[in-house]
């Protein structure tokens, strides 16, 4: 893997990354309710390796996002995601925060 | 996402230019916007407020929702002037969210002492300025009184665009000023950008008051700046 610094922007290394000729995929943070850890905008980006840089939650729901943008590699079909205590996924994967998010996956084409 | 969009944004943000990436999120084609430009399907005054509040977002738009992806590149405030309003301005600066860097080749005013963790360069404008360049993203404040040090760079931020140029002087001093930039070429339009007497009008006396007319004066700039292509 390249050396990434934590001031890198998830964009250029997404360009990086697709530049080196590996599959990529962005999730984005699109929206947010309550106390959400990371603003509208934020950026994880994510290898067919499951290699990843950036971040949409401060590692509450990271896991998922990859095995999703993984998914989204494989299928090419972007994703809206959303994660929130009141999901029936929350004994899983949440926010313990107990704020929402919907995260949107895409791959780059 | 398109690659050839996101290397588009990608050499914007970089060379610190604002631009929008609109993703139709009912699966149409992503697109490009920079400043004064207008996308399809999302309303113009949509893609002005997001230019201007630098917010990304969802937003409806003709029949589908879409994703403002606002790449807006932080502003930064370049004072010359090693004086005792800069000093108070870079106090306040760095909090109001602004990158601030002082210039004075006057090395009894730029000192590190007077200036403790702010980005200070005791050397000339014209030498500062040849190796990190003026943008529109750039505020210009200029208040050493001295027309030999300010001149220099008031006329590259007016010839550059610079969001907001803002000049210290009486109205006599300004007057005087306008004479040497209008014989330098400047255009009665480039020079009535000039914020003079410098700052919003709030009766502004110590220099502390001043630096909080001045940073109020440069958020309006910003926040209400015009949007032409």
């Amino acid at each position: 893997m390249p050396e990434v610094s934590g001031t890198d922007n998830p964009l250029d290394i997404a360009e990086r990354w697709r530049g080196e000729g590996r599959d990529v995929a962005i999730a984005t943070v699109m929206e947010t309710w309550g106390s959400a850890p990371r603003p509208v905008g934020s950026h994880l980006v994510i290898d067919g390796d499951g290699n990843f840089f950036g971040s949409v939650s401060g590692g509450c729901v990271e896991g998922e996002v990859i095995t999703e943008a993984m998914d989204a590699l494989g299928t090419g079909k972007p994703k809206m995601l959303e994660f929130g205590v009141a999901d029936e996924t929350a004994w899983r994967v949440g926010l313990s925060c107990g704020g929402r998010i919907r995260v949107y996956v895409e791959k780059v084409s | 996402m398109d690659l050839g969009l996101l290397k588009e944004l990608n050499t914007l943000r970089a060379a610190r230019k604002a631009a929008i990436l609109v993703s139709n999120l009912s699966g149409g084609p992503d697109q490009l916007v920079r400043e004064g430009q207008s996308a399809e399907g999302v309303p113009q005054d949509v893609i002005n407020k997001a230019f201007l509040s630098g917010k990304s977002g969802i937003v409806e738009g003709e029949g589908s929702s879409y994703f403002l992806n606002v790449q807006v590149p932080p502003a930064r405030i370049v004072v010359i002037g090693a004086v005792h309003i800069s000093q108070a301005l870079a106090a306040m600066a760095g909090i109001a969210g602004f990158d601030i860097e002082i210039i004075d080749p006057r090395t009894a005013f730029a000192t590190p002492e007077r200036f403790a963790g702010i980005k200070l360069t005791a050397n000339w404008p014209e030498d500062v300025l040849k190796e990190r360049p003026l943008d529109t993203f750039t505020a210009l404040v200029a208040v050493t009184h001295d027309p030999k040090i300010d001149d220099y760079p008031l006329i590259s931020a007016l010839k550059t665009g610079c969001f907001y140029v803002g000049a210290l002087g009486s109205r006599k001093t300004h007057g005087k000023r306008v004479e040497r930039l209008q014989a330098a070429g400047l255009s009665g339009e480039q020079i009535g950008r000039i914020s003079a007497p410098i700052g919003l009008d709030i009766g502004a006396s110590s220099p502390g008051e001043i630096a909080v007319a001045i940073l109020g004066d440069i958020i309006q700039a910003l926040r209400r700046r015009g949007l032409s292509a």
